[in-house]
């Protein structure tokens, strides 16, 4: 099995966890904030904060995530975590994204039913609701600045992501269909004009 | 509690259950939860609709990946199989690490082996196109998760103060770099107070 390489040799000294506990305790942390999903975490966390990869970087890798099947956060921390330890690295990231949030969430199971209608825990649920939609479309639109030096142009980026929104938001077509004729539409005119 | 008895070849229909269900996971698991209902609740009735439901709820309002609200299933079908007391924790624990394993393993070993693929020939054209071609789908595809998240809030005429709410945290996260976990927690005030 070859040594797992860091994600673009040839660039001088980026950061990158120091062992795999720092792998496992980054995702821990990182899953422990995500309320409502973990995404928008991920990205603040590895690229903004500890800069182990760049929003391009970022926006491959969660492409190949969401289109593998099982959860995406979940499939992104085993490809984050092998690229830098391998199949150790792959482990600890899972384990750090699964342990800790799964005993709490057992924990929460527990006290669940005394709280649960309390009208106050219903609409601090709401809220928090509202505002982890919105942690998505920012990380969204974060990303979309990703674009600019996309070999499709800002305009041709921008197309597919208004067709692949419509799909999806508005006449809610299944993910089955939308991904192969969009996405493979836009790799086949991407093929075309990355250099060979 | 209802208590139900659970055979040996009950426990491992469980497991191979969530085996197959793993790769047909696009999308996300939650996107296989009505699947999970045909055969917990209707055809097995390992579990009640009410425990169904409070499972989704309590996993998507805990930090962490959504996929845990397959962990609580399988504790509620353990705990209903062992009752109250030490034995139904452990039976619980079996339930939640059989529903957890069988989901995770093939899809996990599929995106491990994949992503090891694609690193090792990531100069290739074909794989170049495939990652860069994707990123604007993907950025739909955020978009249209956070509209669909944005409109279970109901009406914008009545419920404009949650759009309202969602529309802020956009900003706040596309255009600085406030704490998420601030946006979150002044969701949940908010919320709490009544206010969205």
């Amino acid at each position: 099995m070859p040594a797992p390489q860091p994600p673009s040799p040839g660039t001088e000294e980026r950061p990158r966890p120091r062992n795999t506990a720092d792998l496992f305790w980054s995702f821990t942390w990182l899953a422990l904030q995500g309320f409502g999903g973990v995404l928008a975490v991920v990205q603040r966390e590895l690229v903004e904060k500890k800069r182990w990869m760049t929003n391009e970087e970022f926006v491959e890798d969660w492409a190949v995530a969401q289109i593998m099947p099982g959860p995406n956060v979940v499939n992104l921390s085993v490809m984050i975590g092998d690229r830098y330890f391998g199949l150790r690295g792959a482990a600890a990231a899972l384990a750090g994204m699964l342990l800790f949030p799964m005993l709490l969430v057992l924990a929460l199971a527990v006290v669940y039913a005394q709280f649960a209608s309390h009208p106050a825990v219903a609409g601090a649920l709401r809220g928090m609701g509202a505002v982890a939609a919105g942690l998505i479309a920012g990380v969204g639109l974060k990303l979309a600045m990703a674009l600019r030096k996309h070999p499709l142009g800002l305009w041709g980026c921008a197309l597919i992501a208004a067709l692949t929104f419509g799909g999806m938001a508005l006449l809610r077509l299944p993910l089955a269909w939308v991904l192969p004729v969009l996405g493979g539409a836009a790799c086949a005119i991407t093929w075309r004009r990355i250099p060979a | 509690m209802n208590t139900i008895a659970l055979q040996p070849m009950d426990w491992l229909n469980l497991f191979l259950y969530y085996l197959s269900l793993s790769l047909l996971a696009v999308g996300g698991a939650i996107a296989t939860a009505p699947d999970m209902h045909r055969f917990l609740v209707e055809r097995q009735g390992w579990l009640t609709d009410v425990q169904f439901n409070a499972s989704i709820a309590i996993a998507q309002a805990a930090p962490g990946p959504n996929v845990l609200f397959i962990a609580l299933l399988g504790w509620n079908v353990g705990l209903n199989a062992g009752g109250i007391g030490p034995a139904g924790w452990a039976s619980g624990a079996l339930g939640l690490l059989l529903c957890m394993l069988g989901v995770m393993l093939p899809s996990t070993a599929l995106t491990w082996l994949a992503t090891r693929w694609g690193h090792r020939n990531r100069d290739r054209r074909g794989v170049r196109a495939f990652k860069q071609g994707m990123a604007p789908v993907v950025i739909g595809l955020l978009l249209a998760t956070a509209w669909i998240l944005t409109s279970a809030h109901g009406n914008p005429a009545t419920d404009w103060p949650l759009w309202l709410l969602t529309a802020a945290s956009t900003v706040l996260v596309w255009r600085t770099r406030l704490h998420l976990l601030w946006l979150l927690g002044a969701g949940a005030v908010l919320g709490a107070l009544g206010w969205v």
